[in-house]
């Protein structure tokens, strides 16, 4: 438009330009293109600054779920209590229960905490017993069950304390709150401290969040993403095994064999169209065909694995079809030229030179689907799972979680240790997608080749 | 030629599944949000101290779970479905169409529903007339009907804070949005009168329909998501007052301040007694076809009612489950199997 009014007016009233002086349109010019890249400068930080703010908060949040906060005492495992009579028959020692080991620790921490002297004003009963997790008894009970001959023997039992004893050493839970907070209290925090100062209270760091199952809402502090992760983990491995082959071979066909026409036209707007469909439609598509029509279980990866595979599909077939159409029709002309079959020139010839592509596209594909909730929703795999899935490929049948879904479970939860459980579980999944991304980084640079 | 190999072993993954997909060994359990904290203390007790397997619990809300529930008898659908609410005739008889005609209805306790507003704020003792009086669309000032003109509390009543009224209430895809409309809104719409003055202006039907539309104005807020949503909505927006479970409160007493209704304090005690006024039944179906298909389904089912778990006292009372004081009479029909009437 300026540029009309320029050519329009009279050639003596136009400025004088020099290359010294720039005239007012140049100078427009100029600060227009000036103005562009400042937006793009500012779009580039503003989310830079929302990436940074997004990983402080998740890592500050979760760097706590790592570590964990461990009571040491001595526990007598005695006979009348444990095995009465005295046979070491395993049907036996099965029947006494978690409640009985329970009691157990609870007389223990009280002879420690009257054998060492320590006094705390307003201590409960109540506030005593709350200080051992309620998962401590439950773990006592395993160690005694796969080996009976611990039985009246004294061991140094290594015991999770309750979440908010755990919170208070990671900040959470302070004097004040407990004061108000009907499952804490001051004097329980004195009496860890005092048992800190013992040395036998302490925290350490936390591998049992990346292998222990999940946990019931009365124990925060022993929850893990162990399952979610073999979940997570036996579902990629359905993806790769049938979505890459799947997807590679329909690609190949469809770029280098079939024939242009209608049919395939239509075929390539669907799968574009595909995909473009939001997940939660392939999660109905999976409770239909998979489990209502072909009657595999619920909550099992192998279905999780299928409804992924159908979601990435498309992902993968565009990507493989790009890569292949990237690799010059010389290559191809030149292979047929010296007398290869077509399925040699694309064999030998055209596939491995598209092969960083369709690697990178696989890739960010399954990182895609390893992210994804939605459609396990409908699956029954958003569920509580305790029994870790055997090893595949019967464990593909049997009921797991998966990250995402864990994150989703643990936001619901009404505790608030369980906020930072899940904050820690964002962390596992975003270092999976970063060791997914760096391996079609590292992929790509392997393989490239530029003409 | 790898890729075509791969894609047949793929196959043959599939075809397997079809024969593996037979014997199913732990109980599957669907259902109300609310229930789901109690059912994973049990499954994940009864896991620990039996030899049968942890069951899986999924959530989802009471109708999806009981529509879930209602799909059909077999080793692909579920035992077990968790219910904020009872069973409702229409939800009967899908069942019965699909074959699931033996239903054991078993109540395992009851749930207060509480209103707490952030730790800091002013203190509340509410009646379900100033509920009603600051959420109804419409209201009755001076003898005529006219549209809700209040905007704080004080002006209901004047014992009442001088606040502004913001309410974050559960959105109506929730069993709690019913009992709050019904032993809430529409017990404080026949409290402070306005049922009858509505009844005669309005007329019977229309009269009914305006002691239970809310008003739209942004006073009342729906919360579609679940109770962590309505606690940060309280603690973005300090004077809001938000509707809680009995237990998630419990869990969060050092950030959140619960109001009294009709000076009753809501806690376990004054629940199982009937005094506080706003609680409902929790309740789990089970399939009995499923008794001796599914392993350790009947020994499921009275351990969750046991006196040990369900009973005052117990791990489910002491993460707020109001104990039923007929649990005894549960037990007994747990081990009767006794069925409900479709």
């Amino acid at each position: 438009m300026s540029d009309a009014t320029i050519e329009g007016a009279p050639r003596a009233t136009q400025p004088k330009s020099s290359l010294l002086v720039a005239d007012p349109h140049t100078r427009r010019r100029h600060a227009a293109e000036a103005r562009f890249r400042a937006y793009g400068l500012g779009a580039i930080v503003i989310s830079m600054v929302m990436l940074v703010v997004l990983l402080f908060t998740i890592l500050t949040g979760g760097i706590g779920a790592f570590r964990q906060t461990y009571l040491e005492i001595p526990v007598t495992l005695e006979d009348a209590q444990l095995d009465k009579n005295g046979n070491r028959d395993p049907a036996d020692l099965g029947k006494v229960l978690t409640l009985t080991y329970g009691k157990l620790l609870q007389q223990s921490l009280e002879k420690v905490v009257a054998d060492k002297g320590i006094a705390i004003a307003d201590l409960s009963a109540k506030d005593l017993s709350g200080l051992i997790s309620k998962e401590a008894p439950a773990r006592l009970r395993d160690q005694v069950l796969a080996n009976p001959d611990l039985i009246g023997q004294t061991i140094t039992a290594r015991v999770l304390v309750n979440g908010r004893i755990d919170g208070y050493y990671k900040g959470r839970v302070t004097m004040d709150s407990a004061l108000r907070d009907a499952n804490t209290s001051p004097a329980q925090l004195q009496l860890a401290d005092a048992l800190k100062a013992q040395g036998m209270l302490a925290t350490k760091w936390n591998w049992s969040f990346l292998t222990s199952p999940d946990a019931s809402d009365q124990r925060p502090e022993a929850a893990g993403v162990g399952i979610a992760i073999l979940g997570s983990l036996y579902m990629m491995l359905v993806v790769l095994v049938l979505a890459v082959p799947i997807g590679v071979a329909a690609s190949i066909y469809l770029e280098e064999f079939a024939p242009k026409n209608r049919w395939t036209d239509i075929i390539e707007v669907n799968i574009s169209n595909l995909a473009a469909v939001p997940s939660i439609v392939f999660g109905i598509l999976g409770l239909a065909a998979f489990i209502n029509f072909g009657g595999l279980p619920q909550s099992a990866p192998i279905v999780g694995g299928l409804v992924l595979t159908l979601m990435t599909l498309p992902t993968i077939i565009i990507a493989t079809r790009a890569a292949l159409k990237a690799v010059p029709p010389s290559i191809r002309d030149a292979a047929l030229g010296v007398g290869a079959s077509r399925m040699q020139s694309v064999f030998h010839h055209v596939l491995p030179l598209a092969m960083p592509g369709i690697l990178t596209g696989t890739i960010i594909g399954m990182a895609q689907a390893l992210g994804e909730t939605a459609p396990l929703l409908l699956i029954g795999m958003v569920a509580f799972v305790k029994n870790f899935p055997s090893a595949p490929p019967e464990g593909l049948f049997e009921p797991a979680s998966a990250l995402p879904v864990q994150v989703y479970n643990w936001t619901q939860r009404a505790d608030p240790a369980f906020i930072e459980r899940a904050s820690g579980a964002i962390i596992v999944l975003l270092v999976f997608l970063l060791c997914m991304n760096v391996l079609a980084i590292l992929l790509r640079r392997r393989f490239e080749r530029r003409w | 030629m790898k890729s075509a190999k791969l894609t047949v072993s793929a196959l043959a993954v599939i075809a397997a599944s079809a024969t593996a997909a037979a014997a199913r060994d732990q109980i599957q359990i669907s259902g109300s949000s609310t229930v789901l904290p109690y059912a994973t203390i049990v499954a994940e007790a009864f896991g620990e101290n039996t030899d049968f397997p942890t069951p899986v619990v999924e959530s989802g809300g009471s109708s999806a779970g009981l529509k879930k529930f209602c799909e059909g008898v077999g080793e692909n659908t579920i035992d077990i479905a968790n219910a904020s609410r009872p069973i409702k005739d229409s939800e009967k008889e899908a069942c019965k169409a699909a074959g699931v005609t033996e239903i054991m209805e078993v109540r395992i306790g009851y749930d207060g529903i509480v209103f707490a507003s952030d730790i800091s704020g002013n203190d509340f003792a509410f009646t379900s007339a100033d509920w009603f009086n600051a959420l109804s669309a419409q209201v009755v000032k001076d003898g005529k009907v006219v549209a809700n003109p209040y905007t704080k509390w004080s002006e209901i009543r004047a014992d009442l804070p001088d606040q502004e009224i913001l309410a974050f209430i559960p959105g109506t895809k929730h069993g709690t949005r019913e009992v709050f409309e019904e032993k809430v809104i529409a017990a404080g719409c026949k409290e402070s009168g306005a049922a009858e003055v509505f009844n005669t202006e309005l007329g019977e039907e229309a009269g009914e329909q305006a002691c239970l539309s809310l008003r739209t104005d942004g006073k009342s807020v729906d919360i579609d998501g679940d109770y962590t949503e309505t606690l940060a909505r309280i603690q973005s927006a300090k004077n809001g007052i938000g509707v809680f479970g009995l237990s998630f409160y419990e869990n969060n007493t050092d950030k959140l301040k619960v109001a009294t209704i009709g000076g009753i304090q809501p806690s376990t005690e004054s629940i199982a007694s009937g005094e506080y006024p706003v609680s409902r039944p929790l309740y789990f179906y089970l399939k009995k076809q499923h008794i001796g298909t599914v392993p350790g389904l009947k020994e499921f089912a009275e351990f969750f009612v046991s006196d040990d778990l369900a009973g005052a006292g117990g791990p489910l009372a002491s993460y707020g489950l109001v104990a039923d004081p007929e649990l005894a009479a549960t037990q007994k029909a747990v081990a009767d199997e006794v069925t409900i009437a479709q």
